[in-house]
């Protein structure tokens, strides 16, 4: 079960129509490394996990990554919002405008759509908790690439907190893997 | 948005922040003194922000978490515009 709760993680504010930066930020929606793709790899990841804290940080941080996927959403909508069509077709976005107007979809910065086949689970908790941290330092590492290319402070601002909260979470699933690699030593000698 | 709400809501996001990754340590340290004693005490914080925002602007939680009807207007005010992608500033 899941209950909404009508607020953002961390507040949204856009200097104004920026269809160019909504382009390049709308992967963490929809792109390999994006917020989708880190939440529906956690959630169905978890259901093999051995151990309660390996449950606890898949269930937890797949929930936070949720609250992220709306953080990029509210970003590339109030960048996207009074665009004009001019702003649109100099920003390259007219491609995406074709399909979808200004409404959100899951894609990548060029457009590609999202697939499962950006996520895996394996089965073997090792495994599928390396995969985690490498995707929670992939994400960390476009989020860098977004700051850089980022002509909006208030928009920077965000970003910034969403990279904080991948090295956290690096973090956390790192402690999660030594937890999982402990409880297979222990296994074995009793 | 009124300043007075913003001011509530961004009390409650900082309680919530502080929770959230109190939470996530805990997954990990589930053992820890300070950190569970930290996390009851932003528990507490969460919901006294929350009510207060709740009690004057509406419900925050959605299917029988929050209270939905208003005192004034019997309505359903879990509608109350706007919503978290249209707050701005
Ligand atoms: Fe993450």
């Amino acid at each position: 079960m899941w209950l909404y709760e009508k607020k953002l993680e961390y507040p949204v504010r856009v200097c104004g129509p920026n269809p160019r930066l909504a382009k390049n930020i709308i992967t963490q929606y929809g792109g390999p490394d994006g917020e989708l793709a880190a939440s529906l790899r956690y959630l169905t990841q978890r259901y093999t996990m051995p151990i309660p804290q390996a449950k606890g940080v898949l269930t937890d941080i797949g929930t936070e990554e949720l609250a992220h996927m709306e953080i990029v959403a509210a970003l590339v909508y109030n960048l996207l919002k009074d665009a004009s069509i001019e702003e649109i077709k100099a920003a390259g976005l007219d491609g995406y405008y074709a399909d979808h107007d200004k409404a959100l979809y899951f894609v990548n910065a060029e457009g590609v759509p999202w697939t499962a086949s950006y996520i895996q689970s394996k089965g073997d908790p090792v495994t599928d908790l390396h995969e985690d941290m490498a995707a929670e330092e992939k994400a960390r590492s476009t989020y860098e690439w977004l700051i850089n290319l980022s002509d909006d402070p208030d928009a920077t601002d965000v970003l910034k907190f969403l990279r904080e909260r991948e090295v956290v979470h690096f973090q956390r699933f790192g402690e999660t893997l030594m937890l999982v690699q402990e409880w297979k030593e222990g296994r074995k000698y009793f | 948005m009124s300043d007075d709400r913003k001011e509530l809501l961004r009390r409650l996001m900082v309680a919530e922040f502080a929770a959230i990754d109190l939470n996530l340590y805990l997954d990990t340290h589930p053992r820890d003194e300070r950190a569970l004693e930290a996390y009851a005490k932003a528990n507490h914080e969460v919901m006294m922000a929350r009510h207060e925002y709740e009690e004057k602007y509406g419900p925050l939680v959605n299917f029988g978490h929050s209270h939905s009807i208003g005192k004034d207007a019997r309505t359903w005010r879990w509608l109350n515009e706007p919503w978290p992608w249209e707050v701005t500033s």
